[in-house]
């Protein structure tokens, strides 16, 4: 945003502008690219789902649309959920059934402010940006809870009760998985975490063994915080219908869906960042001449990638399950991480 | 062993008998309507009879008698191989005391004889219809029910009512000690009753389950069916025996060909009827296809319902090639209707043997990579070991038979037990599980799957040429020269046209091993072109019968889970 705000100081027709139009302005431009990003983000990950989906299934998925591998279908999507109409079940909540979805995208969508894609190239750069993107991320819970509670549908609310249960409790496995990292480097920053990996490869913090169990219990935690297979149980289209949305329709359904989308980019790309060296390839010399952004995207997608490949090869846990691999396995691990860590920097220093 | 029972039972209870009888060499004991309760149960203690499994019952109906209404109880030992029908007769109005305590499978089946004759049960736990629904006025299986008379239903039943969920809450406090008392000692209102199906995703066909869940875990349940009900067995009764054999395609859609074999082996069975060895050999490979299919459908669905998507299409990918070789043999995917009483509707194509090998190569391919998938997968086997287990016991009390009840270790196959169109000179195992629960079924199932590949590739080898009908001119129709040049071809010719094939007057029950269990014909003629009662017993209407059973304390997700490994069809359930 800095940087949005100082070309706009430089260019002509914003000379002699108030500074807090200025700063309005760049908040503005800075809002509106990251949106745009997201929501075309979102649409080429539901394309790559899709695509993924037929892959793995020994089918092709969409083929049509757009003339390349149905590369249009998700806009096509979106304009078919666009002109859909809009069903409100009889003695829904209005008001919670209809900002449900809003706030589930605004929880994925503000966590995007702090992503470090390169260097300079981060909405706000936070000190606190690690823990504030977990706060916003979680920001889906209240989406979610009242998209159940207000549909008025028993199927919706035990999705939602899922959700809320699953999401908060994997968020401490979560968030304890990443302290050994945040104890070495000795900030909240994103960015900077990414930029304490600069380097060869070895220095990324998934080569540290100690880091690397942090990696492997947030990249499983961080399934089940976007609600992502063998963690879906909000959705589980075969026991709740389809969870939580199971009432929603056109825009509004639209709105979860890139919402999910858009979450697994945004816990990808704080693995991206914490663990996978951020925008630095691994190599000093290529880093001078690839754009960091591109780097940092690309290594996101992969994350991504990896996700979407999970849920078509894995089924699906049960609710007990779920929990049990969280509070019996997963936040011991990470405490003891955590402990062995911090024994190991009070010894060595 | 049949007259050796029959002798036994005239011992036993001589004045009780009204008829003994061993017409093709089916058993049948006909006893006083007041020593029926006494009977069955010596028929199922008795160790020389041991008839542990009641595969069905059935009624008929003979407005003309003056005790109109027969009741038909077909018995089964597993361990002595015994094979019994009991019957009784009822006047309209009269009641049969209940079966229902000496096996639970009765409880669904005289549910079903109440139904569609209005014959009552005697201290049945549960006297509602089961097929037609609650609104339904008359027994549409009564002769003088009007076939085309369908009748709507416009209220929803109602399954658990409020009496059962106050039940619920007070057999739930009892046995967790207050856990549902609030403070002021009322019983708290935190069970929530919710209904599963007749549309919902995991509820393969139209079923309906009312479960009462406590959190996340069913506390109590009940299953209404019948929404696919179309009275199949009254349509059965207003058609000639050659134009029933579409309709059983209809019976269990998933693997039609069995269907098809079934029912013409019983018929061929009432017309003592020899089929030409190639027609045999042919109608093994049609089943064990059937058979293959219903698997794939089976285990597919299923690892869907657990969450598995992918194994989905790896097993329909290997089906969508089998259903082409059908498609080819028959000319239709689903509604296949190959046999034909006395052999087949047609010959093999040409090509039919490298086809049909080709789409087994598909298959053993889509089973190598879902069990790849999920055999050793951790979540799976979370998922369904000790999911839905049922002990051998209580399998064959419910009435469990096919892969279902082999899963719990019971090794019965009719295949073996009782075996038809020549199955004793096939070599084949038979997979048991051993806690028949879901994980058990779906190996159990994916391991037939292997077998039946085997018994295809021994028949495909011994093939005979020769005719696949059978010369009989009670059922053949002449050759087209005979019928132009004499007037004997022409009037035979005429006689199976219009007036259809003439099964002679008597009772039989033939069954062949369905992909899903023992699916039987219980049929009674009376000597015209069409049947006078045709009884089907579907394999998965006692097997779903248990459900509701099979859940309890269990969690949503398991229910699903084991809905999906019991390969309930609706279209046998229902009829």
């Amino acid at each position: 945003m800095e940087a949005f705000q100082q070309m706009l100081s430089q260019a002509g027709w914003a000379q002699g502008m108030q500074p807090w139009a200025l700063s309005g302005l760049a908040m503005l431009f800075a809002g509106g690219t990251i949106l745009g990003g997201v929501a075309v983000g979102a649409m080429f990950f539901i394309w790559t789902e899709r695509k993924v989906a037929g892959y793995i299934q020994s089918r092709y998925g969409p083929m049509y649309v757009g003339h390349f591998h149905g590369v249009l279908q998700s806009i096509a999507d979106g304009v078919k959920l666009l002109l859909k109409e809009d069903i409100w079940p009889t003695d829904a909540d209005k008001f919670l059934f209809r900002i449900a979805p809003l706030l589930v995208f605004t929880g994925a969508f503000l966590s995007f402010v702090v992503l470090p894609f390169g260097p300079d190239f981060v909405g706000a750069s936070l000190d606190i940006g690690l823990f504030y993107a977990f706060a916003t991320s979680s920001l889906v819970v209240m989406g979610v809870i009242a998209a159940g509670w207000g549909s008025n549908n028993k199927w919706s609310l035990y999705g939602a009760m899922r959700g809320a249960a699953q999401v908060i409790s994997y968020e401490i496995p979560l968030g304890l998985a990443v302290l050994p990292v945040v104890m070495s480097v000795g900030s909240l920053n994103l960015g900077t975490l990414a930029e304490a990996q600069r380097g060869w490869l070895w220095s990324w913090h998934l080569f540290n063994p100690i880091f690397f169990v942090s990696f492997v219990i947030y990249l499983i935690s961080s399934l089940a915080e976007v609600n992502r297979v063998p963690f879906d149980l909000p959705e589980t289209e075969s026991e709740l219908v389809s969870g939580y949305h199971t009432e929603y329709t056109g825009m509004k359904f639209a709105f979860f869906f890139l919402g999910e989308y858009a979450d697994m980019f945004v816990v990808s790309a704080i693995a991206v960042s914490v663990f996978l060296g951020g925008w630095y390839t691994g190599i000093p010399a290529v880093d001078a001449f690839v754009p960091a952004p591109l780097v940092f995207i690309l290594k996101s997608v992969f994350l991504v990638f990896v996700q979407i490949w999970l849920r078509w090869t894995l089924p699906r846990l049960r609710v007990d399950q779920l929990m049990y691999v969280c509070w019996k396995v997963f936040i011991p691990l990470s405490l003891a991480n955590l402990f062995i860590y911090g024994l190991i920097r009070s010894m060595v220093g | 062993m049949t007259a050796k029972s029959l002798e036994l039972l005239q011992q036993r209870f001589g004045a009780e008998l009204v008829e003994v009888d061993d017409y093709l060499g089916d058993a049948s004991v006909t006893v006083r309507k007041s020593a029926v309760h006494e009977v069955l149960a010596f028929c199922k203690d008795e160790p020389t009879l041991r008839c542990d499994l009641l595969l069905d019952i059935a009624g008929v109906d003979h407005p003309e008698r003056e005790e109109r209404f027969e009741v038909v109880y077909l018995l089964r030992s597993l361990q002595t191989g015994t094979r019994l029908r009991l019957k009784t007769t009822v006047a309209d109005g009269d009641a049969v005391s209940t079966v229902s305590d000496l096996w639970r499978s009765a409880n669904w089946a005289e549910r079903e004889v109440y139904d569609l004759y209005g014959v009552r049960f005697e201290g049945h736990p549960d006297p509602r219809r089961i097929l037609c629904h609650h609104e339904f006025e008359g027994h549409a299986l009564r002769k003088d029910y009007p076939i085309g008379k369908g009748q709507m239903c416009y209220v929803p039943e109602a399954l658990l009512t409020d009496q059962q969920v106050e039940g619920s809450h007070a057999l739930d406090v009892e046995s967790r000690s207050g856990q549902l008392q609030n403070v002021d000692g009322e019983i708290a209102s935190d069970l929530l009753a919710i209904n599963l199906g007749p549309s919902h995703p995991a509820m393969h066909g139209a079923l309906r389950v009312e479960a009462l869940l406590d959190g996340e875990t069913i506390v109590d349940a009940r299953s209404e069916i019948g929404y696919l009900h179309r009275c199949f067995e009254k349509e059965a009764e207003d058609h000639t025996w050659q134009q029933i054999i579409p309709y059983t395609d209809r019976l269990n859609y998933v693997s039609a060909l069995t269907n098809n074999v079934a029912y013409v082996h019983a018929v061929e069975k009432m017309l003592q009827l020899e089929v030409p060895e190639r027609a045999r050999v042919i109608r093994v490979i049609v089943s064990e296809m059937g058979r293959i299919m219903d698997h794939l459908v089976c285990v597919g669905t299923n690892l869907v319902d657990i969450g598995a998507l992918t194994n989905f299409w790896y097993f329909f990918n290997a089906r969508e090639y089998m259903y082409e070789v059908v498609e080819r043999l028959c000319g239709e995917r689903l509604t296949t209707s190959y046999t034909r009483i006395g052999g087949l509707y047609r010959d093999l194509y040409e090509g039919f043997e490298s086809d049909l090998r080709f789409a087994l190569t598909k298959v053993a391919e889509g089973v190598k990579d879902v069990t790849g998938l999920v055999q050793r997968n951790r979540i799976f086997m979370d998922r369904a070991i000790g999911v839905g287990a049922m002990s051998a016991e209580d399998a064959i009390d419910w009435g469990w038979t096919g892969p279902c009840l082999r899963s719990t270790g019971v090794d019965y196959d009719v295949r073996k037990a009782f075996p038809y169109l020549g199955y004793e000179t096939y070599d084949f195992d038979i997979p048991v599980g051993e806690n028949g629960d879901c994980y058990d079924r779906i190996l159990c199932r994916i391991e037939e799957i292997h077998q039946s590949m085997r018994i295809i590739d021994q028949a495909l080898k011994r093939l005979p040429d020769g005719p696949i009908q059978s010369p009989d001119r009670r059922v053949a129709l002449p050759p087209k020269d005979e019928v132009y040049n004499s007037i004997e071809g022409m009037m035979n010719h005429f006689k199976l046209v219009f007036e259809g094939i003439q099964v002679p007057a008597g009772e039989a029950y033939g069954f062949i091993e369905g992909a899903n269990g023992e699916l039987g014909f219980y049929i009674v003629s009376d000597g015209s072109g069409n049947p006078y009662r045709m009884k089907v017993r579907p394999p998965c209407f006692p097997i779903f019968s248990s459900f509701t059973e099979l859940v309890k304390g269990q969690m949503v997700a398991d229910a699903i889970a084991t809905l999906g490994g019991l390969n309930i069809i609706a279209g046998e359930l229902d009829r």
